[in-house]
């Protein structure tokens, strides 16, 4: 049997919540090529500058993606805050690191669900997403809302953690912790997880490289890239070192995933107990944005780059997000060829895909 | 049948929304606030669908999507427009590629506001969408029934 046929895979697709659409060239079982085609997502976000001032941008900004919608909201602000030369006070740069540290646990758990999910693991997908709850409850507790927070401003935050806010923090964190001990039990060491993805989707640090990965999927690689080691907002006074696996497979980005979990638990540990007194933000005197600037920061999924340029108006001229899903998408394709038909879903799941901020 | 509670599925499709809502949706789903204990359950096949949640506004490129969905679906079905985007396009209205909320290409029946749309308010949106298709499905069947009634009336004379 040689005849080639072409299966469409996607947007509406059961294993996926998103839409994204994939051309696969199938023969016998084999996937020969994904011809991948985005697009139904894409908003046009990125030309609302010319229509809303640099303040409000930044709760358009936090709407790029609803599941790093902090990082988002937080690069948006630090890249501004670079043009307009505005010394964010050391308070509000922990409470973005804390802040930004639980959006990532609520990517993880979220993902691990449904990675779960798309091996046909149910009870563990429940069980990542009744964990993921309690991060959403603290969430809701210190910033008002359960996934979009809208506490960052330029030139800080506007909302500040008590006393009392801190231990129950603390308190919510250890729980946290012991709920996802649990579960890793079954993470790392359960016979049909492994049979599901050890040695699928193999990535080597060269490909991985060469393709331009980020995030946990280079990570999971060998490659120990992470924006956070650049020192921006708190992180420079934090102590961590990049959590890498070496086999490339499914597995280890599973591994990785659950590791980042508690690298950020021990994170917003540091920079709870670190937490200096002070202001939460300083008001802007300088006027309207002039300049251009750039802003690197390591979302859940890995760099995710922003550039602004501004005129001296209140509206920028231009703004531009390379998010890490779009990075991603050219070694998905590659994985792909000579996969398995039944195993596309998990893979497309591995690299974990977030449409909405690739199309924006 | 008629007496008997329907358990209506449930589609999701995520239009061009931010994904908050879409989590959301699958929040609902996942224990802690358990949709399912209503009677509804999440399916990715729209042809065994009964309820179409949408998120996000409508583009010119998923525009013919959504309709091929709601079109697959077997009737009676119902339409529930979860979050802000889905109702009438929200933050992103005056984006050059938003056409507007999903009520643009497929008829709305249930909005349900929100940015993002709460769980609770999501329940409720289901809750009333499992009511409507209650009172759908019985204008179905005794329309059905009549025109079975009809055609039997004149095979025999």
């Amino acid at each position: 049997m040689d005849k080639k046929s072409i299966i469409p895979f996607g947007p509406q697709h059961p294993v996926l919540p998103e839409p994204i659409h994939l051309d696969l060239e199938i023969q016998d079982e084999k996937v020969l090529r994904a011809i991948p085609n985005i697009g139904f997502i894409h908003r046009g976000l990125e030309g609302l500058v010319e229509k809303k001032d640099f303040n409000t941008m930044v709760y358009v900004a936090e709407r790029i993606c609803g599941i790093c919608s902090f990082g988002h909201g937080m690069a948006y602000c630090e890249a501004l805050e670079d043009v307009m030369h505005v010394e964010v006070p050391e308070r509000a740069k922990f409470l973005r690191t804390i802040w930004m540290e639980f959006s990532r646990l609520h990517s993880h758990l979220l993902w691990l669900g449904l990675c779960a999910d798309a091996f046909g693991f149910e009870s563990l997908y429940y069980e990542c997403w009744r964990i993921r709850e309690h991060v959403l409850d603290v969430m809701e507790n210190t910033t008002g809302g359960r996934i979009i927070f809208s506490v960052n401003q330029i030139g800080g935050v506007h909302r500040d953690l008590s006393d009392e806010q801190v231990r129950y923090l603390n308190t919510r964190l250890d729980a946290i912790e012991a709920d996802v001990k649990n579960v890793e039990k079954t993470l790392f060491h359960d016979a049909t997880i492994e049979k599901r993805t050890r040695g699928l989707g193999v990535l080597t640090k060269e490909q991985a490289h060469d393709l331009g990965a980020v995030g946990p999927f280079a990570r999971a690689s060998g490659i120990a890239i992470d924006m956070r080691q650049t020192g921006y907002e708190a992180y420079g006074q934090l102590d961590f070192a990049p959590v890498t696996a070496e086999d490339g497979d499914c597995y280890s980005r599973i591994v990785v995933r659950t590791k980042e979990i508690y690298q950020s638990i021990d994170l917003i540990r540091q920079a709870l107990s670190k937490l200096p007194k002070g202001d939460l933000n300083v008001p802007i005197v300088r006027g309207m944005p002039k300049g251009e600037a750039m802003a690197r920061v390591e979302q859940p999924r890995g760099e995710a780059i922003y550039y602004v340029h501004g005129d001296g108006t209140r509206f920028l001229k231009r703004f531009r997000v390379r998010t890490p899903t779009f990075a991603n998408i050219a070694p998905l394709c590659h994985m792909l060829q000579g996969a398995n038909y039944a195993d596309v879903g998990i893979l497309v799941l591995s690299i974990d895909p977030c449409i909405s901020c690739t199309e924006r | 049948m008629a007496n008997v509670k329907r358990s209506p599925w449930i589609l999701h499709y995520d239009g061009s929304s931010c994904n908050g809502c879409d989590i959301e949706v699958l929040a609902c789903m996942t224990p802690v606030y358990d949709a399912e204990r209503l009677g509804v359950e999440n399916t990715g096949d729209p042809m065994q669908a009964d309820i179409l949640l949408i998120t996000g506004g409508i583009n010119a490129q998923n525009a013919p999507v959504v309709k091929q969905l709601y079109d697959q679906m077997p009737r009676p079905k119902v339409v529930v427009a979860v979050g802000i985007c889905a109702c009438t396009g929200g933050v992103f209205k005056d984006c050059y590629n938003i056409l507007g909320g999903a009520d643009k290409v497929i008829p709305v029946d249930i909005y349900v506001p929100g940015c993002a749309a709460r769980p609770e308010s999501i329940i409720d949106g289901i809750v009333q969408a499992r009511d409507l298709f209650q009172k759908r499905s019985e204008e179905h069947d005794a329309l059905i029934r009549k025109q079975k009634m009809e055609k039997n009336a004149k095979e025999n004379g």
